[in-house]
């Protein structure tokens, strides 16, 4: 079975059916996190494939650069220094796209094919449908996608849908000096994290466990944790993550009320878009109401 | 390395000190992840900082920078006392039974034969007691006590777990800990493997850290096991082969010892580094030291080097003492060298003291830098603010600057630290009008010569006579340059047992070292790489992975020298009868006929074990010492010595001679004794590395590398920084005696106070990497802060002990 | 569900943009999802070692075009070779960057010269920078050239001209420079090995 990613398992704000008659394989990215050295092999890899430069910031007094995901960096490397029971560790986390199998962002984003989940389980932005809302934000759980400051767009990690395509590895995994980032089929990536488990467990690791969160559905960006009870310990990687109750307000109500009511500004919205870029909220507006909120 | 990279997933346990390969070789260190997942190896780290490799150690143990040797001498002690040696191994492979000489001994710090204005050592009694046929005596029973193991247990029996915690700050428990999990490899299934890089040898004590695990690693029995020996990581790209090919003064290229003043001629020098074997019946390899050195003159200047000649040995340049890159900066200094070259190296970011370095430079006539990239020391003259404080108009240099290629674009070999040749193929042209190294120094050349045939001049011999039959003379090909490397016959080589037998043909490439000769017949450029351009053709760019032993060998993957051996030393992973120590591993065995096995044997195909031909080849002895005679300049076994910069007032071994504080053999400069800096104003020990987003000051020139790590820091323990009253992100000013940088503050629960002899030490690290010139934030050099005084027998600089003191900028 | 009025209000007025073009018959049926073009189909691929560090990754090297003479190639990308029995494809930070070293701003492009107290690089020819060098070379190695130690002892060393040599040059380059530094009969030679 190929890894082919062509197939479209769903698209943003889109109802018409997608292909389903191909079988494919369901892919996954488990990262290691007790073999990562947090070398930002990964980090490089990333932007040098994907033809992206972070520019280049300061020293902010950790060794956290680039210092969060933007636009350019796609995937980072996040730092905490944990000391408990007398013992210190240095835990390294690559944070980046989780690749959820319900997907968040694609179900909250509004523009039709601006983001798509192939049948693969890769979720993927399609930057020439975005059209920068930033809602995508909203509706990630792990707070991943940046808009762009140059375009107004939406990015994110792709998992090199590109190279997947072909059935080459994401210039991450590719890259990764000891292994702690491996790609396969989902199926397989369970079971090569259970031997690390089994390992980790052995070295007195007893918590260790696969991060693979329920409450998205499951991921196609896995991590084996050395602390799974403890996921909060790797810089803030949510213990429970689930789809913002907004995304959900949205799908429910929110979205034909407002199309009803509103689709009369629809031409004039258009026009905004066409004339003045991206439709969003202004600053002042949000402060207005946020004003009115607090009285 | 004794071993190789891929070697490194067949050891049980991965001892990394000295060394941080995470950080600075992650591609290597993968195998250290492979063995811990396929053969549930453990890692221990030892380093003063909790560091990448740390992070995923199973076990990491902080030391006092500079206090290595306590640390490994106690190691010694504690295998000794807790009798965790491989006996077997040693008793057969080391000299612990030699007997040494009457006259050696070990007083207060101070080894027999010191000379104190010299700052040396006469080394008469450094040696073994020779029995009248000129043979080392032997105790085999070690019970003589001058016999070398009741030397090194009386030596080392002063290196108490007490005194390790004392001097290196390494809490006991933790000390312990990991001698017990180094002593279980003293089995002779289980192997150690040793991963050390500056870390160890950017000591004024660096060659002796690395005898201390050499000692260790034969006592455990550790050596020439595949998943053993000692592995220095090492630099660059080519390091290996760049000395190898013996790019510095003190030797010719395969290691062979540059002619000094004291080798009048021809004759005394091939009798000075000639050694005779020092017991019955071994190898003593170096025998053949004139082939190779013979070879050499012939492959460099042809017919004119001949028998009537002495093979032209006078074409060569005696040299007067001294001539390392701190040696040859303070000649400069002094303004006695007028001119000077930068290829691809970037003196004023990476040598010691900054500030000499460029008021050195200052002092030249003419300056030309080859390199790919616009560096640091190329615009020493130009100002740049505190970063660089030169007046251009004071600085009368000529600076050229040849634009040459990168890696990318040109063809080529490159030896990696597993001793592995490999080629590489041209990808695209270099930008502009830059050209490759051969050719812009052939064209360098071809002027010299033609000057001197026009002109004449200073002993224009070797220049006008050096061989030059490149077919474009002006561009010779990396080919035709492995070519004469490698070496050919320039008449029929024949079977020394059978004089009729044409081993190879007159005009043919060589197949092996073995075939070189010292009567002229030979030619060869780099004897230990004959064979990598053999008649087969360039062995270097064989690409055959496959493995068949899965040990991880690859014998038709590139070459490695010597003769395509990838685990030196491998005769010692079977015991005395040739049977393998561990079966699951094996390298080696004596098949009833010859060696073979999974590796080219380290011995004499056909050596019967009886004959007892023992696996150290290269040493006179035939095996490994533990007591390395006269062979270092500061010691024939390691001894603590504090850094020239040391934050006590004494050494703790010695405290009542001050001659034994710091390496009484070590070389330290006029003006440079008095550039040190004292505890009292420089309270904190500061060590500088490498960070894995950089490589040396290279990837500043690289955006990518640039966003990665974009700025100058430093880190220090929460403990100073709350003294200091300093926060993550300030701005701070880390000053030692020879300048001051300034920087952002890391502030970490990675780096702790240690308590050593009685008083809390703080370290403070310091990256290097930055520069005004690049991609990253402009900033200073860290190299303004280091110390000039090198290791006594190597001369590489104390970078990784010295003092400073930080404040909030 | 505790969501903030600000929230609400974005929901909507976000949310609608995109929705409501498409409600108006703008549905973007035509751009189908695709994935980015995979860039190295036709590149030209080229076996190389990483110039870093001493692991010495094997690389592939991808240009554009097929080496013919109207179209030189530049490097578009480079990865790990994965034939390579050391790094089995990986790289680092450092060698997944390569392409950015190559490609750096600040690579010397053609011979300079900063005349004696001057404050600025000139731009000369090769011919010029090799003549000129060569020339001081000579005169250097003529006027301190040392035949004979005061001891009498045949030397013949030329120790007042250095020459610090690249670890990162291949082994082909570094015979050649250590067989004419000694010709010349340098002495004052050194490299990074030692630091």
């Amino acid at each position: 079975m190929a890894l082919q990613s062509l197939d479209i398992k769903q698209r943003s704000a889109t109802t018409s059916p997608t292909p389903q008659a191909r079988i494919t394989l369901e892919v996954a990215k488990l990262i290691d996190v007790s073999a990562c050295i947090g070398c930002k092999a990964c980090t490089v890899a990333c932007m040098e494939w994907n033809d992206v430069r972070e520019e280049v910031g300061n020293c902010h007094g950790v060794y956290d650069n680039p210092v969060d995901l933007t636009e350019n960096a796609w995937t980072v490397m996040r730092f905490s220094e944990v000391e408990q029971n007398d013992k210190l560790e240095w835990l390294i986390r690559k944070d980046g796209c989780m690749h959820c199998a319900d997907p968040g962002c694609l179900k909250a984003c509004p523009a039709p094919g601006a983001i798509v989940q192939y049948s693969n389980g890769i979720v993927d932005f399609h930057q020439e449908n975005c059209i920068g809302c930033g809602y995508c934000i909203t509706g990630c759980p792990f707070n991943v996608p940046r808009i762009s400051k140059k375009d107004s767009k939406a990015y994110k990690c792709t998992l090199c849908s590109d190279r997947v395509a072909v059935n080459q590895a994401p210039a991450c995994v590719k890259a990764c000096p000891t292994g702690a980032i491996q790609f396969g089929s989902k199926e397989d990536m369970k079971d090569y994290a259970e031997h690390r488990i089994t390992d980790l467990r052995e070295r007195g690791y007893d918590k260790a466990g696969l991060y693979d969160p329920e409450g998205v559905g499951g991921t196609h960006v896995m991590y084996v944790l050395h602390h799974a009870d403890q996921p909060n310990l790797y810089a803030g990687l949510p213990a429970n993550p689930a789809i913002s109750p907004l995304v959900s307000l949205w799908k429910g109500f929110a979205k034909p009320l407002a199309t009803l009511a509103l689709a009369g500004v629809a031409l004039g919205s258009l026009f905004h878009y066409v004339t003045k870029g991206p439709n969003e909220v202004s600053k002042e507006i949000e402060d207005e109401i946020e004003k009115e909120d607090a009285k | 390395m004794t071993n190789h990279w891929v070697d490194i997933k067949n050891a049980d346990l991965i001892f990394v000190m000295g060394g941080n390969p995470a950080e600075a070789h992650p591609c290597g260190f993968k195998w250290v992840i492979e063995a811990k997942k396929n053969r549930k190896a453990k890692l221990v780290v030892v380093d003063p900082r909790f560091n990448r490799t740390a992070s995923v150690a199973d076990f990491y143990a902080p030391v006092r920078s500079g206090s290595d040797i306590a640390f490994l001498g106690g190691v010694i002690n504690y295998l000794i006392v807790n009798d965790k040696i491989h006996h077997e191994y040693v008793k057969a492979y080391t000299n612990a039974g030699l007997l040494v000489d009457a006259g050696y001994k070990f007083e207060d710090g101070i080894f027999s034969g010191y000379n104190e204005e010299k700052r040396s050592y006469g080394k008469d009694s450094w040696k073994y007691q020779m029995d009248t046929e000129g043979y080392a005596k032997v105790d085999d029973t070690w019970q003589d006590p001058n016999c070398v193991w009741q030397l090194m247990k009386t030596h080392y029996s002063r290196y108490t777990p007490e005194m390790v915690a004392r001097i290196c700050g390494t809490p006991k428990e933790a000390f312990l800990k990991i001698c017990a999990m180094i002593a279980e490899t003293a089995a002779p299934t289980k192997t150690m493997t040793s991963l050390y890089a500056l870390g160890w040898t950017e000591h004024s004590v660096g060659s002796q850290n690395i005898r201390c695990m050499a000692i260790i690693q034969l006592l455990l029995g550790n050596m020439g096991m595949a998943g053993g020996g000692i592995n220095a990581l090492r630099g660059h790209a080519n390091v290996q082969g760049i000395t190898d090919f013996a790019l510095y003064a003190q030797n010719l290229p395969g290691y062979l010892g540059a002619p000094g003043d004291a080798d009048a001629d021809l004759k005394t020098f091939l009798e000075k580094r000639t050694p005779k074997a020092m017991r019955p019946g071994q190898m003593n390899y170096g025998q053949n030291f004139p082939k190779w050195f013979i070879s050499l003159q012939k492959a460099w200047w042809g017919d004119a080097a001949n028998k009537d000649n002495d093979f032209a040995y006078d074409y060569l340049p005696k040299l007067a003492g001294a001539s390392d890159v701190l040696s040859i900066f303070d000649q400069m200094y002094q303004g006695k060298i007028n001119g000077f070259f930068c290829q691809g190296f970037n003196p004023l970011a990476s040598v010691a003291n900054k500030r000499k370095v460029g008021d050195a430079l200052a002092k030249l006539k003419y300056l030309v830098v080859i390199d790919p990239l616009a560096t640091d020391t190329s615009e020493f003259w130009k100002p740049y603010g505190e970063f660089n404080e030169v007046d251009p108009a004071k600085i009368q240099t000529e600076v050229f600057r040849l634009p040459a290629n990168l890696f990318a674009e040109h063809a080529g070999s490159f030896t990696n630290s597993g001793r592995v040749i490999q080629w590489r193929w041209k990808a695209v042209d270099g930008p502009g009008d830059a050209k490759d190294d051969a050719e812009i120094l052939a064209a360098l050349f071809l002027r010299l010569k033609e000057a001197y045939v026009k002109e004449g001049g200073a002993f224009a011999d070797p220049i006008l006579k050096l061989t030059w039959a490149y077919r474009q003379p002006a561009k010779p090909s990396p080919e035709e340059l492995m070519m004469e490397y490698n070496g050919k016959a320039l008449a029929d080589v024949t079977d020394p047992k059978d004089p009729t037998k044409v081993l190879v043909k007159a005009g043919d490439q060589l197949g092996s070292f073995a075939q070189l000769r010292d009567d002229g017949s030979t030619t060869c450029g780099n004897w230990i790489y004959c064979g990598v351009w053999s008649p087969a053709g360039n062995n270097s760019a064989r690409r055959d992975p496959s493995d068949p032993s899965g040990l991880g060998q690859t014998l038709n993957w590139g070459y490695a020298w010597p003769v395509n051996r990838r685990i030196l030393y491998n005769r010692a992973s079977a015991d005395l009868s040739g049977k393998p120590w561990d079966a699951k591993r094996m390298v080696l065995r004596w098949t009833g006929k010859a060696w073979g096995g999974n590796d080219v044997p380290d011995m004499r195909p056909d050596a019967a074990p009886e004959e007892n031909v023992m696996p150290f080849i290269m040493n006179p002895e035939g095996v490994g010492r533990l007591f390395c005679r006269d062979l270092m300049a500061d010691g024939p076994m390691p001894e603590h010595y504090e850094p020239f910069e040391t934050p006590l007032d004494a050494n703790p071994m010695h405290p009542n001679n001050p001659k034994a504080t710091s390496n009484p053999a070590a070389r330290v400069f006029k003006g440079d004794m008095e550039a040190f800096g004292k505890a009292k104003d420089f309270p904190y020990v500061a060590t500088t590395y490498r960070l894995t987003e950089h490589f040396h000051y290279w990837t500043k020139q690289s955006k990518i590398n640039a966003i990665m790590q974009p700025e100058q820091f430093v880190e220090i323990g929460e403990e100073l920084a709350k003294e200091k009253g300093i926060v993550a992100g300030d701005k701070v000013k880390i000053r030692s005696n020879r300048g001051f940088i300034r920087a952002v503050a890391v502030v970490t629960k990675r780096i702790k106070a240690l308590d050593v002899d009685g008083r809390k030490v703080h370290t403070v690290g310091i990256p290097t990497h930055f520069g005004f010139k690049g991609a990253t934030k402009p900033g200073f050099i860290t190299n303004t802060l280091t110390p000039v005084v090198g290791d006594a027998n190597v001369q590489t600089p104390e970078y990784k002990a010295f003092l400073v003191n930080i404040e909030k900028a | 569900m505790n969501i903030t009025r600000r929230q609400f209000f974005k929901v909507c007025s976000a949310g609608l943009g995109g929705s409501s073009i498409a409600l108006m018959g703008f549905s973007p049926t035509a751009a189908l999802a695709e994935v980015r073009t995979f860039k190295l189909a036709r590149a030209t691929e080229t076996r190389n070692t990483c110039p870093y560090c001493s692991v010495s990754c094997g690389v592939l090297i991808y240009s554009t075009g097929d080496k013919s003479k109207n179209a030189p190639g530049e490097i578009i990308h480079i990865e790990g070779d994965p034939d390579n029995p050391v790094n089995r494809g990986t790289l680092c930070p450092k060698g997944a960057g390569l392409r950015d070293m190559v490609q750096s701003a600040n690579r010397l492009k053609w011979p300079e010269v900063r005349e004696a107290g001057s404050n600025e690089w000139k731009r000369i020819s090769w011919d010029e920078a090799l003549d000129r060098v060569a020339r001081h070379m000579k005169k250097d190695r003529d006027a301190n050239f040392m035949a004979q130690n005061k001891d009498g002892v045949t030397v013949n060393r030329w120790s007042s001209t250095g020459f610090l040599a690249s670890s990162a040059a291949s082994n082909e380059a570094g015979y050649l420079t250590v067989k004419m530094l000694r010709a010349l009969g340098m002495t004052s030679i050194d490299t990074q090995a030692r630091i």
